[in-house]
């Protein structure tokens, strides 16, 4: 019994770590990425229509380390490996 | 399904039954029926409806209607892609427009409310119904399976196969002995990258945006067996229509960059290095 409540409690928090730390990450990137988009705009206007296509191909590209761990996150907490092993 | 949340099913279990796929078989030769279905169902309906938004309307005098908005979304393809391919993009601008309709038909099902599916299913018979092929690991990784095979093609038929392996093993550090190691095992890993990020990210996205709904709906359930519980109804339809608003951009946006993604892989396939 102790056993299953220390796995479960080791679980959560490595469900939140993973989603804490992968999202600082992810948001930390787009703002940098917004701000250089921001700045080259106000640059050149011209340019906006090809930069936001671009910017928003970035966005997803960035997106997806944070998403694939939260996808592994929700793994963990819905169907949790180390789980199944200690009960079977 | 509306007998069964009077008060008999915890929220743990709600979650658990609106995550499970409509199966046959079992262990590796489990087929997600529902995946399947819906994914057919609505790649038959993107294509009925982008033939006949195209032969509507006149030839002559400016489109109306559905031909123009079947036009616009044609040309807006057809300028991401000369953007980024420069060659002969006929099908690649084919593979764009179905990837792009196709995947943004299947993200859109998210939005549906989350008890409906099942209750449809539920009249049919089925006990599980998940709505969304693309929230569906099988699903997405079947698309990036295609768009790696296309990949190996386009490098072939640019390199021939011969200029290929040899890339393989002098690309990127340079043709010597020594270094076909590492250059075997860059180029393996970037290749495998690829189908890889291309379809978790896709299932990320989706899965989330649905597990996020399913959350928001036990908000309201929660409501129902508390007497004090309205703050909970008014948070669910707030915290609800926030969240489907915000999700329309991530469909939309998912399915743009799961299309331009492979024209940007084939792209950087067919060159000489």
């Amino acid at each position: 019994m102790e056993a299953i409540a220390n796995v479960q409690a080791f679980t959560a928090l490595g469900i939140g770590m993973i989603i804490g730390l992968g999202a600082s990450g992810a948001c930390i990137g787009i703002g940098i990425m917004g701000s250089k988009f921001l700045e080259s705009a106000a640059r050149q206007p011209e340019l906006i229509p090809m930069l936001q296509g671009r910017m928003f191909l970035l966005v997803g590209l960035i997106d997806a380390a944070f998403l694939i761990g939260v996808g592994l996150a929700m793994l963990f907490a819905f169907a949790n490996p180390m789980l199944a092993s200690l009960a079977g | 399904m509306a007998s069964e949340h009077g008060g008999s099913e915890s929220p743990t279990e709600y979650i658990f039954h609106h995550l499970t796929h409509l199966k046959v078989g079992e262990g590796f030769w489990t087929v997600h029926i529902d995946t399947l279905l819906m994914s057919s169902m609505l790649a038959a309906a993107v294509a009925a409806f982008l033939y006949v938004g195209v032969r509507r309307g006149s030839a002559a005098g400016a489109p109306v209607g559905l031909r123009n908005f079947v036009e616009i979304i044609y040309e807006f393809i057809d300028s991401q892609v000369s953007d980024i391919y420069h060659g002969n993009r006929a099908f690649l601008v084919a593979l764009s427009l179905s990837l792009f309709t196709w995947i943004a038909a299947m993200n859109s099902l998210d939005l549906l409310p989350v008890d409906l599916p099942g209750s449809i299913a539920a009249m049919f018979g089925a006990g599980y119904f998940r709505v969304l092929p693309t929230a569906d690991l099988n699903g997405t990784i079947a698309m990036a399976l295609v768009i790696l095979a296309l990949i190996i093609v386009f490098s072939i038929r640019a390199k021939g196969v011969g200029g290929y392996l040899h890339e393989w093993i002098a690309a990127p550090f340079g043709n010597n002995p020594l270094l076909w190691i590492p250059n075997i095992a860059l180029n393996f890993i970037e290749l495998l990258a690829k189908p890889v990020s291309l379809s978790m990210r896709l299932f990320g996205n989706m899965y989330a945006g649905e597990l996020l709904f399913m959350l928001i709906a036990l908000l309201g359930m929660a409501f129902a067996f508390s007497i004090a519980g309205i703050s909970l109804f008014i948070g669910q339809i707030i915290v609800g229509s926030v969240w489907a608003i915000f999700h329309i951009l991530i469909v939309l946006l998912q399915a743009y960059i799961f299309m331009i993604l492979p024209v940007v892989y084939i792209s950087m396939a067919e060159e000489h290095h």
